[in-house]
């Protein structure tokens, strides 16, 4: 799950990074009169997920309280676009934030590194920037640590990457702290990534978060009910919100773009079933993983997702039993389709290990003739939906 | 041979009395795994209908049983705690079925179990076709033989091992590794077992898109396998970028974790890398028939 920046700055507050001063708002007179009681220059930063908002417009300074209110009321309900998202994103929310002098601008992250199974910290003194054109460009000005999670987080750790990077001598003092808090809400909130980009040095001396980017282990959520309950504030993913709305886990399902709807037991197979129809000539329209020991029920109502999508021109249902029984399967799919309460398009299922037999059975006497082998059923399934484009 | 496990390991079950426990603890049996017993706390003393015992903790189970291995069906939530618990009373292999184990427990975890091999969570474990089968794959598809074979994936495996075993080509033991970010077996543990296993005499990978495991299982065998065949099979290669699948793990981030960079890391390594798992066997074969020549 990924927080929104001012969701992100208050996991940041939780655990003692400083933040800039400022307030969360929902409505235009709220920033006037935010701005109203406490007079100067602020910062209105629309609340989205995309990247590139500052270059979208996302971003307006106000110097009194009718500035502000005006530019909130532009704000709020536009729809920014960017490169990285070109479809647009909806502000529903704006983040008022004190305009600091900045002296320096530096980069901060900690990451799970898969392959070291460590969390890594990443840190350069040319924050304020896409990393990774930092690493293209300047990889030498990234220094990196792998932390042992049984030893945890010291703080010569943070004074090592601080002079590795040659971070200003303003950031020496705190920058250790700082990373060890850093570290604590990376643990504590089960974070994938935790990344403070830019992590200012004002004029005056304060170290600061300017920014929040967090994204979290949805498996680990459980942990923290209280924040599982902060993505109802997000723009939903409708691919998420589908798949868990008839029973299928969060990541068991995402649409696609192609013709031909898939129906695969496991992940695994679910890909392979979308790569076997690339080699057949089609694109999928979808990627469906109905889990292991799927029921009739679950079929039917996978069968349904998928063809909502009125791209779908043929269906492929690739089945290797293993958890999952064929008869319950093929039951689903002759289920599915005898209520006449689904869009049907022409069907291709291919069912082979635990009980294929009686599933195969069950299909035959439904009157569909099931196939063998994985690259059969692309290749018909491809074939029938360029049919189905005549 | 085979490695990880034969038909003389000890395996308790930690959770041997839940659904999932129960049910595939019977297949295990079945397929002529030495179930010794298992562990579920609060039913300790008590035996399960074919007559194995059942412990509180995994400790007492394995001072009564000498077990050294251990297969885990408890919910995500449990996980950590039972590979722990299995890791202090001195298990040397763990298989973690769970799916769903949050990524900082498991990065907990394989950072302070030293000495004991996990494999998984969210894996459907192992099985040494013919002597002992330490997971949940449907038996029938594997057949005993020499092909050493490893997998991130479930189902995929299965379609894969299919095309094998009617081939042919017979199994000493397939590994399924899991699909989640962090694991505690990866594509090179495996491998490095493998090569020194005299009953494997090639290797089939399958990998998927996300993370970098497969690059590194290239660039193990281009170093440490050079007088075994290896085939190589990349799930997920029209997936687009940024959409997760199913599997925590498979998603593109950035440029990390592509199919081409998982592709050209194998063909750099001289690992032919088939388009569909129809053409692994036919792979394998043209790779094999020089050495017999």
């Amino acid at each position: 799950m990924k927080l929104m920046e001012y969701q992100g700055k208050e996991l940041f507050r939780r655990v003692g990074i400083p933040t800039p001063s400022g307030v969360y708002a929902t409505s235009a007179s709220d920033v006037g009169a935010y701005i109203t009681a406490h007079p100067g220059s602020w910062v209105l930063k629309s609340q989205v997920m995309m990247g590139g908002r500052g270059k979208a417009g996302g971003i307006k300074f106000a110097d009194d309280a009718q500035q502000g209110e005006t530019l909130a009321r532009e704000l709020i309900g536009k729809v920014l676009k960017s490169i990285q998202n070109p479809e647009g994103e909806e502000v529903r929310s704006l983040l008022v934030e004190e305009k600091v002098a900045i002296a320096s601008e530096a980069y901060v992250s900690i990451a799970i590194d898969r392959a070291a199974k460590k969390p890594v910290v990443l840190v350069t003194a040319q924050g304020g920037m896409d990393v990774e054109e930092v690493a293209e460009r300047e990889p030498g000005a990234i220094v990196k640590y792998w932390i042992d999670p049984a030893a945890g987080y010291s703080p010569f750790i943070g004074r090592q990457l601080a002079f590795g990077a040659k971070l200003p001598e303003g950031y020496r003092k705190t920058f250790p702290a700082l990373l060890g808090a850093l570290y604590r809400a990376f643990m504590e909130y089960g974070a994938n990534l935790v990344e403070i980009n830019p992590l200012v040095l004002t004029q005056d001396g304060r170290v600061i978060a300017s920014d929040a980017k967090v994204e979290l282990d949805d498996s680990g959520l459980f942990k923290h009910p209280e924040i599982a309950g902060w993505n109802k504030e997000q723009p939903s993913d409708e691919d998420q919100a589908a798949a868990v709305a008839i029973g299928l886990g969060m990541s068991n399902y995402a649409k696609l773009g192609g013709t031909i709807g898939v129906i695969a037991n496991g992940a695994g197979l679910g890909m392979g079933t979308m790569d076997a129809i690339r080699n057949a000539g089609g694109e999928a329209a979808n990627f469906l993983d109905i889990g292991g020991g799927a029921q009739a029920d679950l079929v039917k109502k996978s069968y349904d997702l998928v063809t909502r999508d009125p791209n779908v021109k043929a269906m492929f249902i690739n089945i290797f039993g293993g958890i999952t029984r064929g008869d319950q399967v093929a039951r689903g799919i002759v289920e599915a389709l005898k209520g006449g309460d689904v869009r049907e398009v022409p069907l291709v299922v291919r069912l082979t290990g635990t009980n294929a037999e009686e599933g195969r059975a069950i299909l035959a006497e439904a009157g569909f003739v099931p196939v063998e082998t994985m690259d059969e059923g692309a290749a018909k399934a491809v074939a029938l939906a360029n049919e189905g484009k005549n | 041979m085979a490695i990880f496990v034969d038909k003389n390991a000890k395996v308790i079950v930690q959770g041997i009395t839940g659904r999932e426990g129960a049910f595939h603890t019977q297949r295990m049996i079945a397929y002529g795994t030495k179930i010794v017993g298992g562990v579920t706390p609060g039913k300790g003393g008590t035996r399960i209908e074919s007559g194995q015992p059942v412990f509180d903790t995994v400790k007492e189970a394995v001072d009564a049983t000498g077990a050294t291995h251990t297969i885990i069906f408890v919910p995500p939530a449990g996980g950590a705690d039972a590979l722990w618990e299995a890791h202090a009373a001195g298990i040397s292999l763990a298989v973690c079925i769970t799916e769903g184990i949050p990524v900082h427990d498991m990065l907990r975890v394989v950072n302070t179990t030293p000495g004991m091999r996990i494999v998984g969570g969210n894996c459907p474990g192992l099985i040494s076709p013919g002597k002992a089968l330490l997971g949940i794959m449907p038996s029938h598809v594997f057949a005993p033989g020499n092909v050493g074979m490893i997998s991130r994936s479930g189902t995929l495996t299965y379609e894969i091992v299919d095309n094998l075993t009617r081939a042919g080509f017979g199994q000493s033991t397939c590994v399924g590794i899991g699909g989640d970010p962090i694991i505690g077996t990866t594509f090179v543990d495996c491998l490095r077992a493998f090569a020194n296993d005299p009953e494997t005499t090639a290797l089939v990978v399958a990998g998927e898109i996300g993370g970098s495991d497969e690059e590194d299982a290239a660039a193990f065998i281009r170093e440490h396998i050079p007088d075994k065949p290896v085939v190589a099979f990349i799930g997920g290669r029209s997936a687009p970028k940024g959409k997760r699948l199913g599997h925590a793990g498979a998603i593109i981030s950035g440029n990390a974790g592509t199919p081409e960079s998982k592709v050209a890391a194998f063909t750099a390594a001289g690992v032919p890398v088939a388009d569909r798992p129809s053409q692994i066997p036919e792979l394998l074969a043209r790779r094999l028939q020089p050495a017999s020549a």
